[in-house]
């Protein structure tokens, strides 16, 4: 098993027609065929995108129409930041299941507005400032390198993108491989916290073990670890390894992702470390030993 | 990013805040009409740097005696002494660091008789994904010091924004700051008030430290800290224009030319690297080696080999910078192009110190091979703890 998305996943392309959108989608269909069935455009709608790869997908002038054409149930949104929160919306509006949105640099105001509606729907949102989701030979939403992947045991779930290649790649190099890894995001304000994932790879038999990476910034990472403890005292616990990203960064200084600040003493390294290691979390000081800590563990 | 407490001020007073009347100066010529313009017979005299701290601050070209950055003054006559001795001169506070910050800026303020001082701040509660009011009754001091001391002072009222600002929440915001009378009449005006310049505005933080109750019972916002989303300057081009580049690090101002994430450190070790979290990452390996970096530096997904060489000078101007480590993790980004980038950039600038370079990821054979038949000196590592044991070795042996 795998969580999110699997080889059924039917997904739309919010921004297909632009650059980063035809790349990424030809990427997704030649990553094992990942069912991406079509594109949305408000102007370009019955028209056709045609991918190098030989594929073509038709453009549909909304999200409920292209979900009622295609049985989509999966977008994935690459709409450049002053209008992607429209796009997420509409999305929900369309009561697409899961929503993942890729765009960085979205006002926050923005979010604030979409998480409110989102609370009140049945949609999920990954994201947004995200590299997507992947399941190994069977979809791949977003825009992460699929070459590093192997269909595996590990649940990979991380705040920051290059970071979760680290941990793919690493786990993939002691054999381990993954069943499914999750980029929640960087923003401060997004649709899917730790918590949620984690209770998704607690569910999953595949899932044997998770590697979490979090970073400074806000408090996700503690509210995560009391939720593993509690989770634990009902018998659930998996073996996990997780990394902090930020221990030497200056307090009050955004550090590239608009969520990475430590503000009024708040959402440093050092508390979520201790918070992640007080929930059995075995924490590595380097994320070069990401893959071989997590072997460490494992062997007990 | 941040704006001085004067523009902050006109900001505010453009939606209805009740501020009290001041002029912002640049010379200290401008002080006496300046004065005269105001109804006296108290001024206050303030810094204008981007960081807290100004009142107990010191100015590093006076005695230990001399007052500090936020001053009194009886008389025109002393609001013009005042001046002549702040201007020009370096301010430190706790939040500058040794360095101080030069004030080119003052603020001249009729000064007001205070009852109580207050705490208020309107900031993003990233736990709810919703704006929210922090209130205290302790104002005027050290917040965090309150936060810390006597966390239950402090008081969060998270508004829904498909609501605003309700009546209940403002009753609670009354209740929390002790607030009765023409004062809580006021505050039933002024959080509505705030509340809007935050969300129109786009704001990050709004701080007003303190919100006074004056003798005459009525509420005035007699300081304030405005900072906004970054990413929503696409939007205000009218706070755009506020912007002080005086008050920015010169490298971090290059850098957003390039669209480079981009934050000066006090190490010797620069580095460029892609991806935010992997960046910081980076930074953390070089510690746990034993040096510090001199940089946070993300290039981003979708670098171009232009980006990569304006990173790598930006990084080889700091006088610094001992030794180089760049560190890629290629998924759109693809390391040719970073290798490309890194070689021409060495070729452009020279490389006076070592550099330690690795690779992985998309295209990582012909990334690898575009360095390695460079003929530059340039250290190849295998993966993240290699680099970072390599470029400290380096940079010690050098």
């Amino acid at each position: 098993m795998s969580i999110l998305i699997d080889k059924n996943t039917k997904v739309l392309v919010q921004g297909l027609t632009g650059k980063t959108g035809t790349f990424h989608t030809e990427q997704a269909l030649a990553y094992h065929g990942t069912q991406m069935v079509g594109g949305i455009h408000p102007k370009k709608g019955g028209s056709t995108w045609e991918g190098s790869g030989g594929t073509n997908l038709p453009i549909f002038a909304s999200v409920a129409e292209g979900k009622d054409v295609t049985g989509a149930n999966a977008s994935v949104i690459y709409v450049p930041p002053s209008g992607a929160a429209a796009a997420i919306l509409e999305a929900i509006e369309a009561e697409i299941p899961l929503i993942v949105c890729i765009t960085e640099g979205i006002p926050v105001a923005d979010m604030i507005k979409v998480k409110a509606r989102l609370d009140k729907s049945s949609s999920r949102l990954i994201g947004p400032n995200c590299p997507g989701v992947l399941t190994p030979d069977e979809c791949k939403i977003g825009i992460m390198p699929g070459s590093i992947f192997k269909k595996g045991s590990v649940g990979v779930l991380s705040r920051s993108g290059t970071l979760t290649y680290e941990a793919v790649f690493q786990t993939t190099n002691e054999g381990l491989g993954q069943t499914t890894a999750v980029g929640i995001g960087g923003d401060p304000v997004k649709g899917t916290e730790f918590i949620d994932m984690l209770e998704m790879f607690l569910a999953d038999d595949e899932t044997k073990s998770i590697i979490m990476i979090g970073e400074i910034g806000g408090s996700a990472e503690e509210d995560a670890a009391q939720f593993l403890i509690d989770e634990a005292r009902k018998g659930r616990k998996k073996p996990m390894v997780g990394f902090i990203a930020g221990r030497t960064a200056p307090e009050g200084r955004t550090m590239g992702h608009a969520g990475a600040v430590i503000s009024g003493g708040k959402g440093g390294a050092d508390d979520k470390i201790a918070a992640m290691e007080a929930a059995g979390i075995r924490v590595s000081p380097s994320p070069a030993r990401l893959g071989t800590t997590l072997v460490e563990v494992l062997k007990g | 990013m941040n704006i001085h407490e004067y523009q902050a001020k006109a900001l505010l007073k453009g939606f209805g805040a009740p501020v009290a009347e001041g002029v912002a100066i640049f010379s200290a010529d401008e002080a006496e009409a300046a004065a005269k313009s105001l109804p006296g017979p108290l001024y206050v005299v303030k810094s204008q740097i981007h960081a807290g701290g100004r009142g107990k601050g010191k100015f590093k070209e006076l005695g230990p005696d001399a007052k500090g950055g936020v001053r009194l003054a009886f008389s025109i006559d002393e609001a013009k002494a005042h001046a002549k001795e702040m201007l020009g001169n370096t301010l430190v506070t706790k939040q500058t660091g040794d360095a101080g910050k030069v004030v080119n800026r003052l603020y001249i303020e009729d000064g007001a008789d205070i009852e109580r001082e207050l705490y208020l701040s309107i900031l993003v509660d990233r736990t709810v994904g919703q704006v929210a009011f922090v209130v205290s009754t302790e104002g005027g001091m050290d917040i965090e010091a309150v936060a810390h001391d006597t966390p239950d002072k402090i008081i969060t009222v998270a508004i829904d924004p498909e609501t605003g600002v309700t009546a209940a929440d403002l009753a609670k915001l009354n209740a929390a700051l002790e607030l009765s009378g023409d004062a809580a009449k006021d505050g039933e005006t002024l959080f509505p008030i705030l509340y809007k310049a935050f969300v129109e505005k786009d704001m990050a933080l709004l701080e007003v430290n303190p919100l006074i109750v004056m003798k005459s019972g009525r509420l005035r916002v007699l300081d304030a800290k405005v900072s906004f989303d970054n990413n929503a300057l696409f939007r205000h081009d009218d706070i755009v224009a506020l912007r002080d580049l005086t008050e920015e690090d010169a490298k971090e101002i290059e850098a957003s030319k390039y669209d480079l994430a981009y934050v000066a450190l006090d190490g010797n070790i620069g580095c460029m690297v892609n991806g935010a979290g992997l960046a910081m990452a980076t930074m953390d390996i070089i510690k746990l080696y034993g040096q510090e970096p001199a940089n946070f530096l993300d290039v981003g997904g979708g670098a171009t080999t232009e980006k990569v060489t304006a990173a790598f000078k930006i990084i080889t101007a700091d006088p610094a910078v001992k030794g180089i480590l760049v560190n890629i993790f290629g998924g759109i980004m693809k390391c040719d192009v970073i290798a490309e980038g890194v070689i021409a950039a060495v070729k452009e600038v020279g490389l006076k110190v070592p550099l330690v370079v690795r690779l992985e990821g998309t295209n990582v054979e012909l990334g690898k091979k575009i360095i390695n038949e460079s003929g530059l000196n340039v250290i190849s590592a295998d993966d993240l703890d290699d680099a970072a044991q390599k470029i400290v070795a380096a940079v010690k042996g050098a």
